[in-house]
């Protein structure tokens, strides 16, 4: 691809005391390209996502959005520019209705400036983004307290937090953990769906089959360092892959 | 057979909720009569009382305006141990306002209520990002670093203070003026915070990540919540001080940093209701606790140890509890 690169990771390190989370990670990101993170436990890929989005401060390194540095930006201005990602631990505001929880990304300063300076009736585009991500509106899910939902749907939940933000690049932190097959089954096409929008994602995952059925390229982490990077099957036939999920003989 | 306590929304409950409400007298004095009472007591009571009463009623008032200005903290994500610190700097800029600028009450008040939340907000803007204890920490030692400063460079007054303020115009002026302020202030937090904007700053004390992480610039709201709160402390010293005509060290007393604490707890935190209701406990009992001489503070003690350890949730949400739900014992079949 000949295009300027959507995101580009230059160099990327951070060190927590003497453990080096995340070392020299160099990768582009493209517009529409859906990038899998995979990795061994502890492999730096979370700490990855939030140097990128700053939740954390990282110690070298350069990120560069649409080709404009944001590693010096506070995480709500990253935000803004058109980066939304969810979490790995969901933590919703367990005693609000889960529609209810869809308030505060729709209070968003992005979301108004991209509607043109007017929220409208939050609540009914609350329930409209939940019906989108599965909360099926007859069953009234969506009027149920955040806390009294199961696993499923509080990812469906934090999905829907992240497409309320109408992002340009969505990073989804391990969105399938924790839930069943029949479950990520009903997810996949919720994310070919948002592909098909345009949007660029970057998707951390241990469920590396559902992965490579949506993923056009991964990128491999061990030990905080990028050991790999290209399309799915060829990655994982490389040994330093193999051993790092495998282990060495 | 085991039991268990069942709590059941009562009937008429459901029905406010819907279009009854509109048809039916029973239906609407249910839901108006908890609003219309704290309006009907704090209008028609002070007439009835006794001079000395209708200043405790002031006290009242004013404590229970710090209390609902630190409730709107709690809500926010920030535990302050300080609203001496907004209640001192009102106190002191109106007594300026008066003293060195001539300025009547009645200007001097909503000067100093503003300047003195703005004031705070700066001064506790540094330490907006720090969390739980460490900005409660903050909030308690800056009011008393504002008496060691005073009393060493003996601006203001030093420790005498500043004396010969004008009072307000008559002792209804500053009866009402306090009363109505805290009406309208506790209806208007409460339709605040059950907006889309009060989602956001409950949302901050809840999960602020999760707000960061909708783009929203969690120190901007949590200073636009510290300026409300500076401004209705602020306030309420300016206030107090056309009322004792003097404003002095004793302003940044830790007596206004507790109390009203001790108010928002007895009541009830996260509604203003509660922290209205306590102060409504705890400041006329202070005063009838007052005969006893030098073992009230130990009646006093005991009291809101009981309160807190019999009502954990506060008494406002025991009421409002009991006021929307029945209760009784069902079997549980093993």
């Amino acid at each position: 691809m000949n295009r300027a690169p959507l995101l580009q990771v230059i160099e990327l390190s951070k060190s927590f005391g003497g453990v080096q989370a995340v070392h020299f990670v160099n990768f582009d990101l493209h517009e529409g390209e859906l990038l899998g993170v995979i990795g061994p436990n502890g492999s730096g890929k979370t700490t990855l996502v939030n140097l990128i989005t700053r939740f954390v401060k990282p110690s070298k390194g350069e990120v560069l959005y649409k080709g404009r540095p944001i590693q010096h930006l506070a995480p709500y201005e990253i935000v803004r520019l058109g980066i939304a990602r969810t979490f790995q631990m969901v933590r919703p505001f367990y005693h609000l209705p889960a529609y209810k929880n869809m308030i505060i990304p729709l209070y968003s300063p992005r979301v108004k400036k991209l509607v043109g300076g007017k929220y409208g009736d939050r609540n009914a585009v609350a329930l409209d983004l939940l019906e989108e991500v599965g909360f099926e509106r007859d069953a009234f899910v969506a009027y149920k307290p955040a806390g009294a939902l199961p696993q499923g749907y509080l990812k469906r939940l934090e999905l829907a937090k992240a497409i309320a933000l109408q992002p340009d690049l969505m990073i989804l932190d391990e969105l399938f953990s924790g839930l069943s097959l029949a479950e990520v089954a009903g997810m996949l096409p919720i994310i070919e769906k948002l592909r098909l929008q345009g949007k660029t994602i970057i998707m951390i995952e241990h469920r590396l089959k559902e992965l490579f059925r949506i993923a056009d390229r991964v990128l491999v982490m061990n030990y905080g360092e990028k050991i790999a990077d290209g399309a799915p099957r060829d990655v994982m036939e490389q040994d330093s892959v193999k051993s790092a999920y495998l282990g060495s003989e | 057979m085991k039991k268990r306590k069942e709590r059941i929304d009562r009937g008429i409950k459901a029905r406010s909720g819907d279009v009854f409400t509109l048809c039916s007298w029973r239906e609407m004095l249910y839901l108006a009569a908890p609003r219309l009472l704290p309006v009907i007591v704090f209008l028609l009571l002070p007439p009835l009382l006794s001079v000395y009463w209708q200043k405790v009623m002031i006290s009242l008032a004013v404590f229970a305006l710090l209390a609902i200005s630190w409730d709107l903290l709690a809500q926010s994500g920030m535990i302050s141990l300080g609203q001496a610190l907004f209640f001192g700097m009102g106190a002191y800029l109106s007594g300026i306002a008066d003293h060195y600028f001539g300025l009547a009450p009645l200007v001097a008040i909503p000067l100093a209520s503003i300047l003195g939340g703005a004031i705070c907000t700066l001064m506790l803007l540094p330490v907006l990002r720090l969390r739980g204890i460490y900005f409660s920490m903050v909030t308690l030692v800056i009011p008393l670093m504002l008496v060691r400063i005073i009393e060493a460079t003996r601006i203001f007054g030093g420790t005498e203070g500043l004396t010969g303020m004008a009072p307000l115009p008559s002792k209804w002026v500053e009866l009402y003026l306090v009363i109505i302020v805290l009406l309208c202030l506790l209806f208007g937090f409460r339709r605040m915070m059950a907006s889309d904007y009060g989602l956001v700053l409950k949302g901050i004390c809840d999960n602020d990540r999760s707000v960061t992480n909708a783009g929203i610039n969690i120190y901007w709201f949590k200073a636009q919540a510290l300026f409300m709160a500076g401004t209705v402390g602020a306030f309420s010293g300016a206030c107090m001080t056309h009322v004792y005509l003097f404003a002095g060290m004793p302003v940044f007393a830790l007596d206004y940093s507790i109390l009203p604490i001790a108010a928002a707890v007895v009541g009830g935190p996260g509604s203003f209701a509660g922290a209205t209701l306590g102060a409504a406990i705890l400041v006329p009992l202070s005063e009838l606790l007052r005969g006893i001489g030098g073992l009230r503070i130990v009646f006093y003690g005991i009291f809101l140890v009981v309160f807190i350890v019999a009502l954990p949730e506060g008494i406002f949400h025991y009421i409002q509890r009991k006021y929307h739900q029945f209760e009784r014992w069902v079997e549980v079949e093993k």
